[in-house]
């Protein structure tokens, strides 16, 4: 059916709107039994397709297909405890569902018309088991704005995203307002890119349109590159058409005629659901030529990554679009002004587009009223390290970290201590402890020295190194910068030189200035934010954790336990049983001893491979933290190249 | 197919004599690297009509191939007519596009952070153990390639060890041994077939 108008936008919704609502809560005697399994990503990789073709087979079997329905659903954000299996009415919760559950999920449940306990969600702090997804704590704590489809409905199905006022508002727009309305209308709102730096969407969609050249061009910024965030892929799998509906808006108000959506190709399930949205699209005649009867065409095209961090920066992202390598290039021109082909091109990201239809169907003066003073709306964050549930969760800006790791995530397993929060990924920073308080916004962020980000949050506890942390990122920008600039490309490994070094208990104490002094260094002279933003976790790791760096250059221990070349083994002679097991493990053959008597670890040999500790049936090999500095001789701090300052002039 | 014999010989002989022997003796193998080209042939004429799809192009010859070799690149570059210095600019730049063939089994530890705080660099060490080789290596006998690779995005699973497309999550060092077996266990049952 081609969808001409409003009215035929309501007749799909009155169509699909019953399922939805039984989903949503209501007991509207549908005499249907609804089945919702989770097919995100990470709920896929722990086979909840598996679950769900058993599931189709067992009511197949049991002659129940009729009155039975198994929907394919979006992230809910429950990583933790995937796979989710959710049934309708009675919004009964089931999790890490397998497939060998099923049968007897279908017997109880479906047949018996109980609720199976075992699967439910268990608390641990209470110890009960909890029925519904209302009474789980994480996901009452959230307020789900932008993610209130994923879960809900079926991603593969338009009627069911229309059902839910999708199209809408894109209606509304192409048939009755002009572009200066709608732009006016984003601006108010107050909505700044999610994407990471928070430029005002509003101010780019209007710079955009003020240009005179033609053809346009809309991009979806979808590479999705920090490492430890999946706010985007979930975005993108569980509501595609949020993101459809609003590039085409933007296409209306910037006046352009053709989009792209730039994914990355390591996203396959992601890819498959825009390439199927976007078709479904097509056929309802939502994208194509003559929207809603009128003369505006817009049409959409996928393009790929392949795996290239620095594409995520906006002017390496259109030559990866035009099929080139995908190195930046000096700004200005903005890409508003000369992008794509040297045509106007707007670039906004996944989460960007996907709050443009909740500021259309909401209205600008909802919009502004939530957040903070300087940064509006809800953000999307993806909780993932040392935290009990890791997951894709929603508040507003101004919340504060301990409600999003405490409350929310549910703190950090084992009883250990909250050391740091690293926001932003490889151009964030960690966040200690003293700013646990802190309402996170934009600005706030920024004056911790880390960054909003695209929304990756991982929690790290006294068991990680903050050293060892800067050196893992420094070792993926450097390993990620294009090459394209000198202060990128050679800063940063000499960054990551120094930091190895440290690492490996060879550091001096003018290593902590020369990082500092280089760190500012390569964020003045570099050309795009990739390098600008690439020292941030060496200087946030300095500002709040410089004791650490003091340990491991002064008195050559990590605290934490974990750089191998600080740590020594040693046997616990009255565990030791003399099996010899330990010496058989040892590659190195460090390990010496007798019958009946205990054994030893040469430390010269010993390469810290662990070997040993996971052979000994006693547990009598013990990880301990290095504290004898003799053995390291005064030249041991000494290195070739871009030492002092005068070494770095030739550099 | 008729270019394909044209780009195909030029490249010969740039190559070792007996490599060309080799190739001629097997009828087999080189019926099956004709049909190879016969698949890019049908891809590059999908997408070279649409304005910057090189990489797409790259992106399904690597499927088709398995790796881009410099013949495949010289190929696609005179088939849509850019310099192939140009075609080798793209492939060397994106880390997805591998210039070596692979071996049979990609083994891929996610290094993103949430798994690295979880161990993926212990998971990692003891692979390169295990197998003998190191990162971005290939088995002697053609079954394994270690790699790493930024976050597969399903971070509640850390750590992840994804082999070919199967996603292994929360996975120890010991369980790695076990994955291997299973992987070898599939290449045994593949050899009694052939």
């Amino acid at each position: 059916m081609i969808i001409k108008s409003i009215e035929d936008l309501k007749e799909v919704k009155e169509k699909y709107e019953p399922l939805i609502k039984q989903r949503l809560g209501h007991r509207n005697g549908l005499g249907l039994t609804q089945i919702l399994v989770c097919s995100g990503t990470a709920c896929h990789s722990s086979e909840s397709r598996e679950v769900r073709l058993e599931l189709e087979q067992e009511l197949a079997r049991r002659g129940l297909e009729e009155q039975t329905r198994v929907v394919k659903t979006g992230c809910f954000g429950f990583c933790e405890y995937g796979p989710i299996v959710m049934v309708h009415p009675g919004e009964i919760f089931y999790c890490q569902v397998r497939p060998g559950d099923v049968r007897e999920l279908v017997e109880k449940h479906l047949i018996g018309g109980q609720v199976l306990e075992r699967l439910l969600y268990h608390n641990d702090s209470t110890g009960k088991r909890t029925q519904t997804i209302e009474d789980i704590h994480f996901f009452q704590a959230q307020r789900r704005i932008v993610l209130r489809n994923c879960g809900v409905i079926n991603p593969e199905e338009i009627g069911e995203y229309i059902a839910r006022d999708g199209y809408f508002a894109l209606a509304d727009v192409v048939l009755h307002k002009n572009r200066e309305e709608v732009i006016e209308m984003i601006k108010k709102s107050g909505l700044r890119g999610r994407g990471g730096a928070g430029f005002p969407t509003g101010r780019k969609w209007e710079l955009t349109a003020a240009q005179d050249i033609r053809p346009k061009y809309v991009v979806c910024n979808a590479d999705e590159g920090d490492p430890g965030a999946f706010m985007d892929r979930s975005i993108l799998e569980g509501d595609p058409h949020s993101v459809l509906e609003a590039m085409t808006v933007a296409g209306y108000c910037i006046g352009a005629n053709q989009g792209f959506i730039y994914v990355r190709a390591e996203y396959p399930i992601a890819v498959e659901r825009l390439e199927l949205a976007i078709e479904q699209a097509r056929e309802a005649g939502l994208l194509g030529k003559g929207l809603f009867g009128t003369d505006f065409d817009f049409d959409l095209s996928l393009r790929f990554g392949a795996g290239a961090f620095v594409c995520g920066e906006e002017t390496a992202l259109l030559h990866s679009v035009m099929g080139q390598r995908g190195e930046p290039r000096p700004r200005p021109p903005y890409p508003a002004q000369e992008g794509l082909w040297g045509k106007p091109t707007l670039i906004n990201n996944v989460e960007t587009f996907a709050n443009i239809t909740v500021v259309l169907r909401e209205g600008w003066e909802w919009y502004q009223g939530q957040g903070t003073s300087t940064s509006k709306g809800s953000k999307v964050f993806s909780l993932a390290g040392k935290i009990y549930n890791t997951g894709l969760i929603e508040v507003p800006m101004g919340t504060t970290l301990r409600t999003i790791i405490f409350d929310i995530g549910g703190g950090i397993p084992g009883n250990r201590q909250f050391k740091a929060v690293q926001t932003g990924g490889p151009s964030g920073g960690c966040i200690p402890a003293k700013y646990l308080d802190l309402p996170i916004d934009y600005e706030s962020l920024k004056e911790t020295g880390s960054m909003m980000g695209s929304g990756g949050m991982i929690v790290m506890d006294e068991g990680d190194c903050m050293v060892d942390i800067a050196r893992f990122y420094l070792e993926f920008s450097q390993d990620e910068s294009c090459g394209r600039c000198t202060p990128c490309r050679v800063g940063t490994k000499r960054l990551l030189e120094i930091l190895i070094r440290i690492t490996e208990g060879q550091g001096e104490m003018e290593d902590l200035e020369m990082l500092e002094e280089l760190s500012y260094d390569i964020r003045d002279a570099s050309l795009c934010g990739l390098g600008q933003t690439a020292p941030n976790p060496v200087l946030s790791t300095l500002r709040y954790f410089r004791n650490e760096y003091v340990t491991h250059v002064r008195d050559k221990r990590c605290p934490a336990g974990v750089c191998k070349a600080l740590l020594h083994y040693t046997v616990d002679e009255e565990k030791c049983i003399a099996c010899g097991l330990c010496a058989k493990a040892c590659a190195a053959q460090a390990i010496t001893g007798a019958p009946k008597q205990p054994y030893r670890i040469d430390p010269e040999k010993c390469t810290r491979c662990a070997a040993c500790v996971a052979k000994c049936p006693r547990q009598a090999i013990q990880k301990g933290i290095r504290k004898d500095v003799a053995d390291l001789g005064g030249e041991a701090g000494i290195y070739a190249g871009a030492g002092d300052t005068e070494n770095r002039a030739t550099l | 197919m008729a270019e394909y014999d044209v780009t195909g010989e030029t490249h010969k002989e740039q190559e070792s004599p007996a490599k060309v022997v080799q190739e001629k003796k097997d009828p087999l193998q080189e019926d099956h690297r004709s049909k190879q080209f016969a698949d890019l042939d049908r891809v590059i004429g999908r997408y070279s009509r649409e304005r910057g799809q090189l990489i797409r192009i790259l992106q399904k010859a690597q499927e088709i191939f398995g790796y881009l070799p410099e013949e495949v690149q010289a190929y696609i570059a005179e088939k849509i007519d850019i310099p192939v210095s140009e075609v080798n600019g793209v492939v060397t730049f994106y880390s997805l596009f591998a210039t070596e063939p692979k071996g049979k089994y990609t083994l891929n530890i996610c290094m993103g952070t949430a798994c690295y705080v979880k161990g993926a660099q212990t998971l990692m060490n003891a692979l390169k153990e295990e197998l003998k080789i190191d990162e971005g290596e290939t088995t002697p006998d053609g079954v394994f390639t270690i790699k790493s690779t930024r976050c597969v995005g399903a971070c509640g699973l850390a750590p992840i060890l994804v082999a070919n497309e199967d996603v292994h999550g929360k996975i120890s060092p010991g369980e790695i041994k076990k994955i291997i077996q299973t992987c070898r266990k599939g290449e045994s049952v593949d050899n009694k077939k052939h």
